[in-house]
């Protein structure tokens, strides 16, 4: 194990409960009430709550990571090995999934109203 | 950049050739590689909910309208009982670390307690679960789904949606339900529904209050489209059955795929809680019986601790885009 027995976490495992704690909050609240100026406009490509729940995610991730998963403590590389092949490949594949899923779903539209001009 | 590279070899390599290689054990090392594996299976699965999700997000049903069940209530809610489970998740996950915790310090009895407390986390989260599969299976309002598959709701003048049993018919159909005892032997089939459609129907003509909604969404507002009462009557013609809850096949609430991704990505989440609930109750017995005093080093408690907060990771994640998207 990389720390030695210095002094325990308790303190910093509990600062980081109440980060999760307030950020999860911060989520259902705005979740509850939806403010329409962040969640009926459109900011590339979603809304920007729905970019405000995404940040607010990747830090959550971010601290259950580090801090409970301890990867503060491994070495540099290993780190990388991990976060960076994760980023990497969950990039590419969202990119490419939501890009292809959109474009169907664009042409299923423009097929559907096509199609009931005729009715 | 730091060495990495092993500089001896000991002759076995079960144990990592007692090398440490990023100075981490063999086994640590490979539950995070594990965990990269299966990061990148929930990405997937994430990822097929996202496609679907542009393909159809003219009509993806509402989350808010969906999930929206508290116990000891009847009010609508939505976000509330998820938020609880996800605190639970996210509670459960402090107690594991404080195992860990316990255990780098080698206090035995300490370690049991933090155990012991997630793996009820993980039970309370589980049974939770269960209870929000029930309500979505079981139905709320009713709906009817038409010959195109599309799915309609109905609403009142405020545009609320209204349960069928509030407005639907008498039921003059003495039709029974097949069971394995009567009709064709041996055969039975699902729960006839609450309401018919001829009784929806019927319900519908006798109240000009209650008109349609249908799953098109309008992006502007971000609420499904209502139809005036004349196209709303012109719609129910084409109607084929009534439905209550989800199920692979059907869904009360809209796409039929939202239920079945719901299913699979919950269900598969579900799963890997309740294997890490194993998992934790092995180590729980190990840690009582004194094996890892013995050992010397609480690794285990520590391995199956980043599985279980991988799991807690995943769930953040299912969270945001199942319930806050």
């Amino acid at each position: 194990m990389s720390n030695t027995q210095a002094h325990s976490h308790k303190a910093l495992i509990w600062k980081v409960f109440g980060i999760l704690t307030i950020i999860t909050l911060v989520e259902v609240v705005l979740g509850i009430y939806k403010p329409a100026s962040l969640h009926l406009s459109k900011v590339l490509g979603t809304s920007p709550l729905n970019w405000i729940f995404l940040i607010l995610t990747l830090v959550k991730a971010y601290y259950i990571a580090w801090f409970f998963m301890h990867l503060h403590d491994e070495k540099k590389w290993f780190r990388r090995a991990i976060v960076w092949t994760l980023l990497l490949y969950i990039l590419y594949l969202t990119f490419y999934v939501l890009t292809e899923g959109g474009a169907i779903g664009e042409t299923f539209t423009g097929a559907y109203k096509a199609l009931t001009q005729f009715h | 950049m730091e060495v990495t590279i092993p500089n001896k070899t000991t002759g076995t390599t079960w144990n990592g050739g007692g090398d440490r290689p990023f100075n981490s054990s063999y086994g640590k090392m490979m539950m995070w590689f594990f965990l990269i594996s299966d990061a990148l299976t929930f990405a997937g699965f994430l990822g097929a909910y996202g496609f679907m999700r542009f393909k159809f997000l003219n009509v993806w049903p509402i989350a808010d309208e969906v999930f929206t069940h508290v116990p000891f209530t009847h009010q609508s809610m939505p976000m509330i009982y998820v938020a609880f489970m996800t605190f639970v998740l996210i509670f459960s996950s402090v107690t594991m670390v404080f195992a860990v915790d316990a255990g780098k310090h080698m206090k035995q009895n300490k370690v049991a307690l933090y155990m012991l407390l997630t793996i009820l986390g993980g039970i309370i989260f589980l049974g939770s679960q269960a209870w929000e599969w029930k309500n979505f299976i079981q139905g709320d309002k009713g709906a009817v789904v038409l010959n195109s598959g599309d799915v309609i709701q109905f609403v009142n003048k405020e545009g609320e949606q209204v349960a069928l049993t509030s407005f639907a018919g008498e039921n003059h159909s003495n039709r029974i339900q097949h069971t394995k005892t009567n009709g064709i032997w041996n055969k039975e089939e699902a729960t006839l529904p609450k309401v018919n459609l001829d009784q929806v129907i019927e319900g519908f003509k006798a109240n000009p209050d209650i008109t349609i909604r249908t799953q098109q969404i309008n992006q502007a507002t971000k609420t499904k489209v209502i139809l005036s009462r004349t196209e709303a009557e012109k719609v129910l013609q084409k109607a084929k059955q009534v439905v209550y809850g989800a199920n692979l096949k059907v869904n009360e609430y809209g796409l039929t795929l939202f239920g079945d991704l719901f299913f699979f990505i919950t269900g598969f989440h579900g799963f890997h809680v309740f294997s890490g609930i194993l998992i934790n109750i092995i180590i729980l017995f190990n840690v009582l019986v004194g094996t890892y005093e013995k050992r010397g080093h609480y690794e285990m408690v520590e391995k199956s601790g980043l599985y279980w907060h991988f799991v807690d990771l995943v769930w953040i994640f299912v969270f945001t885009f199942f319930y806050l998207f």
